[in-house]
């Protein structure tokens, strides 16, 4: 069970998440939605700690993950792996090694991280890889360097990597924002696939409340940083949306989908 | 009606465009009027004068005729023993030979571990990386301290260290590489996609890892390309560095300068140009090759 506890955090005078308490049990597929802005990314990275809280505390399983530091924390964010909204793989390396760029925090030792420097990894840990690869429909890319492969290819390559980690939670920003709709469906399949079949926890950043409602079992709605909304998809209806966020459902998802593009570029900056 | 407001339009334009002409022009004047005075005051300071090179001049042309090499048409082709032929001209060209691989090789040689040493050190002098502001602090203070100081005055410690010899000279090159390319580096580093190293840091990568994997293959292809331009700078420098003892070709550039061996000295330097300019060659396509293959994707 993860547990957030009032989290907050500021960047100067914007409050980017603002006590945002939840209490997710394990197994659970969590869709979070929101605008532009809403601080859904910001809560997701506070949570495997790659944005550092201003405030509050986070428990996972008894322990608090807002106090780890060094080797602990890293086998946190092992625990919580994370795929990102642009993939976030390394473009000029193969895929294989991508997807073992997962297992680098089970490789014990300053030997582990010695062989690991030069790239040494045991058949064992290649299996694995060429495995979760192939679940993912991708085992004939394994050798082809990662910019040659399409978005949808890319991010389920960044699902291997992420299968590698053996996570108990999986956070997701904003998975499919940068693809088209068929690909966007096969990378929710393989989310709800491992949400399923591996009893993973999924926390999912979404703009989309249609693919929110297919594919979670509960919806978080954000707003100014704030939980507005915390309910299974049925509560969620579009007299509630216009309630919440003051216009109708049509409206919210262009607003949402207009404002992406102009944050892609702003992070690239 | 249109007809008229247009060429008001055009006439106010065409005004405004004058006008900050002539502001652009003085500003250029101004500035190259500042510039030559600074000029006039530096070389007033170091005692620079117009009648010193116009004395000298002659002296410079008068050098270079007497190195050139008294070559006769018949003799050609002799052997070294005879007067006036070309193997008399270049009767030590093996032992020259010799000194240039020499020389070529300290350069690879300072290159290659001032390119390694400069590669680690650049990683914890890079903003988007720094472990902590106090060790990117002073991984940036070594970087600045080690180019600052000439090449020439590190061969001159270590000739007094280790005697003369080519051992001085490759140290004293790679410091100043380390330096050199280490400044470089990071600068390469600071410019890489920070989006890979998000990817492995969430992964639970440690730092050494995330800089192996997000950041090294992005940066691969640019750091070679840097370190095959510093080796031709280093090439230069390995065959002057002879000039105080630390190997290669320049101590021998010295000894025949010094004792006024003229036609050995347009022999040796038109043997330097040559090597310099073939290995420049190489070097030149093999950069070219890298920073292509890495831009093709
Ligand atoms: N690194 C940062 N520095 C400054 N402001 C930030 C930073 N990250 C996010 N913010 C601000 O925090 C707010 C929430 O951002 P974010 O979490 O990215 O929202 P979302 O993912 O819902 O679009 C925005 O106003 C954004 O400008
Ligand atoms: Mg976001």
């Amino acid at each position: 069970m993860l547990d957030i506890r009032s989290l907050s955090r500021r960047f100067g005078a914007v409050t980017a998440v603002d006590r945002v308490t939840l209490a997710v049990p394990a197994g659970q597929m969590v869709g979070i939605i929101g605008r532009s802005g809403a601080g859904k990314s910001t809560l997701l990275r506070m949570i495997n700690r790659l944005t550092e809280p201003s405030e509050g505390r986070i428990f996972y399983a008894g322990r608090e993950v807002t106090a780890l530091s060094g080797k602990a924390l890293r086998d946190w964010r092992t625990d919580c792996a994370m795929i990102f909204q642009q993939f976030n793989l390394v473009q000029r390396l193969d895929v294989l090694t991508n997807v073992l760029i997962g297992r680098l925090n089970h490789r014990p030792g300053p030997f582990g991280t010695l062989s690991s420097l030069f790239k040494r990894f045991t058949a064992a840990e290649r299996a694995m890889a060429l495995e979760a690869l192939a679940r993912l429909d991708l085992a004939d890319q394994a050798l082809q360097r990662a910019d040659t492969l399409s978005g949808g290819q890319q991010q389920r390559v960044a699902i291997a990597r992420a299968m590698l980690q053996e996570p108990k939670i999986l956070l997701a920003d904003e998975p499919i924002a940068s693809l088209d709709p068929r690909n966007s469906r096969v990378v929710m399949d393989a989310l709800r696939m491992v949400n399923r079949q591996d009893g993973i926890t999924v926390l999912c950043n979404l703009h989309h409340l249609d693919t929110a409602r297919a594919y979670c079992d509960r919806i978080v709605a954000m707003q100014s940083g704030r939980v507005v909304f915390d309910g299974p998809p049925e509560e969620l209806t579009p007299s509630r949306v216009q309630e919440i966020y003051g216009v109708s459902e049509e409206e919210f998802e262009e607003q949402a989908a207009a404002e992406a593009p102009l944050r892609r570029a702003a992070a690239a900056a | 009606m249109s007809g008229l407001a247009a060429s008001d339009a055009v006439l106010r334009g065409e005004a405004a465009f004058q006008a900050a002409r002539r502001e652009r022009r003085r500003a250029t004047l101004l500035a190259v009027a500042i510039i030559a005075l600074c000029l006039y005051v530096s070389a007033w300071m170091s005692e620079v004068s117009p009648g010193v090179l116009l004395a000298g001049l002659p002296r410079v042309t008068e050098y270079f005729l007497r190195i050139l090499p008294d070559l006769r048409w018949a003799a050609l082709f002799a052997d070294s023993e005879t007067e006036g032929s070309l193997a008399h001209w270049f009767y030590r060209a093996d032992a020259w030979g010799l000194l240039l691989l020499e020389t070529a090789n300290m350069a690879a040689l300072a290159t290659l571990g001032g390119a390694a040493a400069a590669l680690l050190l650049s990683f914890f002098a890079a903003r988007n990386l720094a472990r902590s502001a106090w060790s990117a602090r002073l991984a940036r203070r070594t970087l600045e301290a080690l180019r600052t100081i000439p090449e020439i005055v590190y061969a001159l410690i270590f000739v007094w260290a280790f005697g003369v010899g080519a051992l001085a000279g490759i140290l004293a090159i790679m410091l100043h590489t380390v330096g050199a390319l280490g400044k470089l580096f990071s600068e390469v580093i600071e410019n890489a996609d920070m989006r890979p190293w998000d990817g492995v840091r969430a992964a639970g990568g440690t730092w050494s890892e995330a800089c192996r994997f997000a950041i090294l293959p992005q940066v691969a292809p640019n750091l070679i390309s840097y370190s095959l331009l510093r080796f031709e700078i280093n090439l230069r420098g390995a065959s002057v560095i002879g000039f105080v003892g630390a190997g290669g070709i320049g101590q021998e550039i010295y000894t025949v300068i010094s004792f006024n061996y003229y036609e050995e000295v347009s022999a040796i330097v038109l043997m330097v140009i040559a090597t310099v300019a073939l290995i420049d060659l190489v070097s030149e396509r093999l950069r070219h090759r890298i920073t292509e293959a890495a831009g093709v994707r």
